[in-house]
């Protein structure tokens, strides 16, 4: 049963290997002449606007944990479409269970002030 | 999913709907920080929930596609969850107000909580489990740091989020791995396949399985090498979230464990009983050996519970149908004593101040005669001495031990017990024979409260003096498992 994994194993090694060869190749064979510029770190060609570790306000992380939740919901809601047919409906009372839940959830998320960005 | 179905689903539905109107109460009420109404709403849901179990009594039926599965056994827990809740909302109602803990998420995350203990009682279906241990745990999580302003709470909190997402790593591997070998999610397909393979051509990943869900079930009940967290977060947390979950979760987890291990791993029970054997001891043993040294009373319950755990795993190893149903009967018993006594605490809480310390009590039994006589059974009860629910249910474990020719665990509990006597009565001895070094604060008693403490002080006496009832529904609900 696990020979099937033989090749994922043989493809982990190869990428492995040839990642670790690259970085060890280029340690032993390139030149270093460093620059100012150069040694800077690398941001989507601009340059840096500042130091990495300044803090970040906490609603990043309320935003992205919301948007998490309220993401996912549209995952679930897909397959859903796609056998809407089949589960007729109860799918249709089972996912508007589903979605009042959720409702139910974005109503306190925004009556408590979450979605406001003061 | 017919009627019939959602039927069986009731106490769920109520549960769930009162949490989300309880949450939108309170974040649209003007002022939710300490409102008593609210828990009062939380403590209606808690007699629907009751009466609702009542509809299924007798009746196996199976819901979510065979995945959870309402019998006896988890009537039986689900009455538990609710003398825990009932208990629980009526000692925070004050202590609420008093904390200033916003009240519309904390009732909320009480009952969703629950919702999440119900499920793991009876789940029949690995998926299902794990689903409803992170129900049960996610919320409790979140409650552990309720206040806010206080460093132990969040620290309390953030320890408790963090190993028990790393235990549930391992159970959630450890279920993989049962179904890597055996190639079922359900209890009942699993236990076929494991009655019709020969032993020695099952793959020998299943024992790792088992071990890794021994591993975070150790974690949820506080069992010996896995229950360094408890003091830390049972001390940090607020004290009704304490009660809560010393009680709660560790029924949850009990009734978890009892049912999957009896009625699919019951072929290995030679196998895993060595193993459990050993953690029961020690369990009891650091429990009541660290606990012997506890200043303060609530960290010294901390260490008690993981002692109390110990005794359960005892009725555990013992196997037969007496110690699967004095699990039952002790985590009832539990629930009364432990969550009286931690009312207690939560009565002589002030803002900032929250009086936990041994000397807190010195002289209570002079100025509050009948709270000393309340924390007195409670400590009597849970040091194992008649006529309290403590003593019939240690008597009931070790007779059990005793009963399956495990005549040195039966020792070693009985010893154990002995030793936690001296922590138990010392709360006692300050009571009674100590004078105060300071004056005894003022203590209010709101009539929640008080009705909480009786309900508790009447379970203890009721169950350790009329204990037949009670046994004899354990003894029914384990009949229903099997």
């Amino acid at each position: 049963m696990l020979r099937a994994y033989l090749p994922i194993l043989i493809l982990f090694l190869v990428a492995f290997g040839f990642a670790a060869f690259a970085v060890v190749a280029s340690y032993l064979l390139g030149q270093r002449k460093p620059t100012r510029v150069k040694i800077a770190p690398y941001e989507c060609g601009i340059s840096t606007p500042g130091y990495g570790k300044t803090r970040i306000p906490l609603r990043y992380y309320t935003v992205a944990m919301l948007f998490l939740l309220f993401d996912l919901e549209v995952v679930f809601l897909y397959p859903w479409a796609v056998t809407y047919k089949k589960l007729g409906l109860f799918g249709l009372v089972e996912m508007m269970v589903f979605i009042g839940i959720l409702l139910v959830g974005y109503v306190y998320v925004w009556k408590k002030g979450a979605l406001e960005w003061d | 999913m017919n009627l019939n179905q959602i039927m069986t689903l009731l106490p769920l539905i109520i549960l769930a709907s009162f949490a989300m109107g309880i949450l939108l109460i309170g974040a649209f009420a003007k002022n939710a920080k300490g409102t008593s109404t609210i828990g009062y709403i939380a403590l209606a849901s808690m007699v629907f929930v009751f009466l609702s179990l009542f509809l299924f009594v007798g009746k196996g039926k199976m819901a979510f596609g065979s995945m959870m599965r309402m019998d006896v056994y988890s009537i039986f827990f689900n009455l538990v969850f609710v003398v825990i809740g009932v208990l629980t909302i009526l000692a925070s109602i004050s202590y609420v107000k008093i904390t200033g803990i916003h009240s519309g998420e904390y009732y909320a995350l009480i009952l969703f909580s629950m919702i999440g203990m119900m499920l793991m009682a009876s789940s029949t279906n690995l998926v299902m489990l794990f689903i409803s241990l992170e129900m049960m745990s996610i919320p409790i999580y979140i409650m552990a740091g309720f206040l806010r302003n206080d460093d132990r709470s969040i620290e309390a909190s953030m320890k408790y989020f963090l190993l028990g997402a790393f235990a549930s790593g391992f159970f959630l591997y450890g279920l993989t791995l049962i179904y890597i070998s055996t190639g079922a999610t359900s209890y009942q397909a699993i236990a076929n396949f494991i009655a019709g393979t020969q032993r020695w051509n099952l793959s020998k990943l299943i024992w790792v399985g088992i071990a890794f869900i021994t591993i975070g079930f150790g974690f949820k009940v506080a069992a010996f090498p896995f229950h360094a967290w408890t003091p830390d977060v049972y001390e940090g947390a607020p004290t009704s979230v304490t009660a809560y979950m010393a009680t709660g979760v560790k029924a949850a987890a009990f009734a978890a464990l009892v049912r999957i291990f009896f009625s699919v791993f019951s072929p290995f029970q030679h196998d895993w009983t060595s193993i459990m054997w050993l953690i029961a001891v020690l369990t009891m043993t650091v429990g009541n050996f660290t606990a012997l040294v506890q200043k303060n009373v609530k960290r010294m319950l901390a260490y008690s519970s993981i002692a109390h755990a110990g005794y359960l795993l005892v009725a555990f190893v013992a196997g037969n149908a007496m110690g699967r149903s004095s699990i039952l009967f002790y985590l009832l018993a539990y629930a009364f004593m432990n969550i009286g006594a931690f009312t207690i605490l939560m009565v002589m809480a002030k803002k900032n101040d929250y009086h936990e310390d041994l000397d807190s009590f010195a002289g209570l039994g002079f100025k509050y005669p009948l709270t000393a006589l309340a924390m007195s059974v409670f400590m009597f009860s849970m040091a194992g001495i008649p006529p309290t629910a403590g003593f019939i249910g240690k008597f009931y474990i070790f007779s059990a031990a005793v009963k399956s020719h495990d005549y040195w665990l039966a020792v070693i509990g009985v010893l154990n017990s002995a030793v936690s006597v001296y922590y138990y009565l010392r709360v006692v001895v300050y009571m009674y024979f100590k004078e105060p070094e300071e004056e005894i604060p003022t203590y209010r008693f709101s009539a929640p409260t008080v009705f909480s403490i009786v309900l508790a002080v009447w379970g203890v006496l009721q169950l350790g003096i009329l204990p037949g009832d009670i046994l004899n529904i354990a003894r029914h609900s384990i009949m229903a498992l099997m």
